[in-house]
């Protein structure tokens, strides 16, 4: 992280709109630079909605909202936010865009905003929104904060998505609502059943599903923790 | 009673870490010796038990519809619940600091078990994740305060007990890519099938 700050402190007057170093900040935390994954960051309050991939998509989409926008504000505000508060400027801002988020669901999404309930009001805790402000944005400049809260917010999107696509094709036998275990069952005969498996529901299926795809994607990256 | 029940199913039922996922950063973070993990599971359950209550006032007499009714009748109309999330993270991040002081100057012994953990209490999903069930449970102020508190010992308990295992882990070979997060992530599932074994306890 103190790399990245780093390389933005020297000077090029005229960069490209997608330069080398700008698309390596939204690639990098996809795969080799997982906030999830890699950095262990924000599996708080992600989990608890990935049972459907329907409210997950809305969660991604909002998180990816959060991170990018408080990234430009802070980055903007960043040469006159003194030190010393600016953990409650950082949560100030944060938890007005969720507000923002969350009275947007409830005038166009009212079902999805019940189903999410307390989770979308949990952003505002998520430590990748914080992380990225502290390790980033209070140190560069807005339109680099910019793309790197979208590679953030990507690179945990596509993670809690793969959850939630396990979880409910396993746990509820559907794919987006739509079935796929009746599916197959009727292509192979009228007394085949493809069996939803109970665990992938409940909490636990997050926990131990998030833990493969830790390991397969840290045997991947050969990213070893010590 | 019912306070009883609503504490007993607040620790092993609705676990913060096993139902809901809620501050599973702190608990992944810093749960690799029993003995930090204890002074942060601590400091959770004595920061839920404060804030919990705390947020419940402010939810009643300034935030929820007709709230404001005390002041005036013509307040009554007013809703302001969609401060809520500001006003409660501002509470939070108001009460760790000023814990943080009076454990200071009071309990000085105290403090230097709990201090390095207290600020990073503020941005614990945790934390927050009590006041908003709080709130849209319902609950009355002596239920918010059993609630708070038992969901924090509930916190304790498992941050605890993963420590235990996590310090007799370091003994046995882990594939490369499972090491850290992946067999923890494992590991917790494994604690939250223990956990499910409570579900059909009712008091």
């Amino acid at each position: 992280m103190s790399t990245e700050t780093a390389k933005a402190i020297e000077k090029k007057p005229a960069e490209a709109l997608f330069s080398k170093r700008r698309k390596k900040l939204v690639t990098d935390p996809l795969v080799d630079d997982n906030p999830i994954t890699i950095q262990v960051l924000g599996i708080c309050s992600a989990l608890a909605v990935t049972t459907q991939m329907k409210p997950t998509l809305v969660m991604a989409i909002s998180v990816i909202f959060v991170i990018a926008m408080s990234n430009f504000v802070i980055s903007v505000m960043r040469n006159t936010i003194p030190g010393r508060v600016r953990i409650i400027v950082q949560l100030a801002v944060v938890a007005t865009l969720v507000t923002l988020v969350s009275e947007v669901l409830k005038a166009f999404a009212y079902d999805m905003y019940k189903e999410l309930s307390v989770f979308i009001g949990l952003i505002i805790t998520n430590c990748i929104v914080m992380g990225r402000l502290e390790a980033f944005a209070l140190g560069n400049k807005p339109y680099d904060s910019v793309l790197d809260g979208l590679g953030s917010a990507m690179g945990y999107s596509w993670i809690i998505l793969t959850v939630a696509f396990f979880r409910e094709l396993w746990g509820s036998g559907s794919v987006f609502g739509i079935p796929v275990f009746e599916t197959i069952s009727g292509w192979i005969g009228p007394d085949f059943k493809l069996a939803t498996n109970g665990l992938m529901v409940s909490p636990v299926g997050a926990f131990i599903i998030l833990g493969l795809i830790v390991w397969v994607q840290r045997t991947k990256t050969g990213y070893v923790e010590h | 009673m019912e306070l009883i029940s609503l504490g007993i199913r607040s620790v092993f039922i609705d676990n913060m870490i096993f139902a809901y996922f809620l501050g599973m950063c702190s608990f992944l973070a810093v749960s690799k010796k029993v003995s930090t993990a204890l002074g942060l599971g601590a400091a959770v359950v004595f920061v839920l038990s404060v804030t919990t209550p705390v947020n419940w006032l402010l939810n009643e007499f300034v935030l929820k519809e007709g709230a404001l009714t005390w002041i005036g009748a013509d307040m009554a109309s007013i809703d302001l619940s969609f401060l809520r999330f500001i006003m409660f993270i501002a509470i939070i991040a108001a009460m760790v600091q000023l814990v943080e002081m009076v454990v200071e100057k009071f309990a000085p012994a105290l403090y230097g078990q709990l201090g390095i953990f207290l600020p990073l209490i503020a941005v614990n999903c945790a934390i927050l994740g009590g006041s908003l069930f709080m709130a849209q449970r319902d609950y009355t102020f002596a239920e918010s305060a059993v609630y708070g508190f038992g969901s924090g010992t509930g916190f304790l308990l498992a941050i605890v007990a993963l420590a235990a295992i996590r310090e007799k882990l370091k003994y046995s070979a882990v594939p490369n890519g499972l090491k850290g997060l992946g067999i923890t992530m494992l590991l917790t599932g494994l604690m939250g099938i223990a956990f499910m074994s409570f579900m059909g306890i009712d008091l």
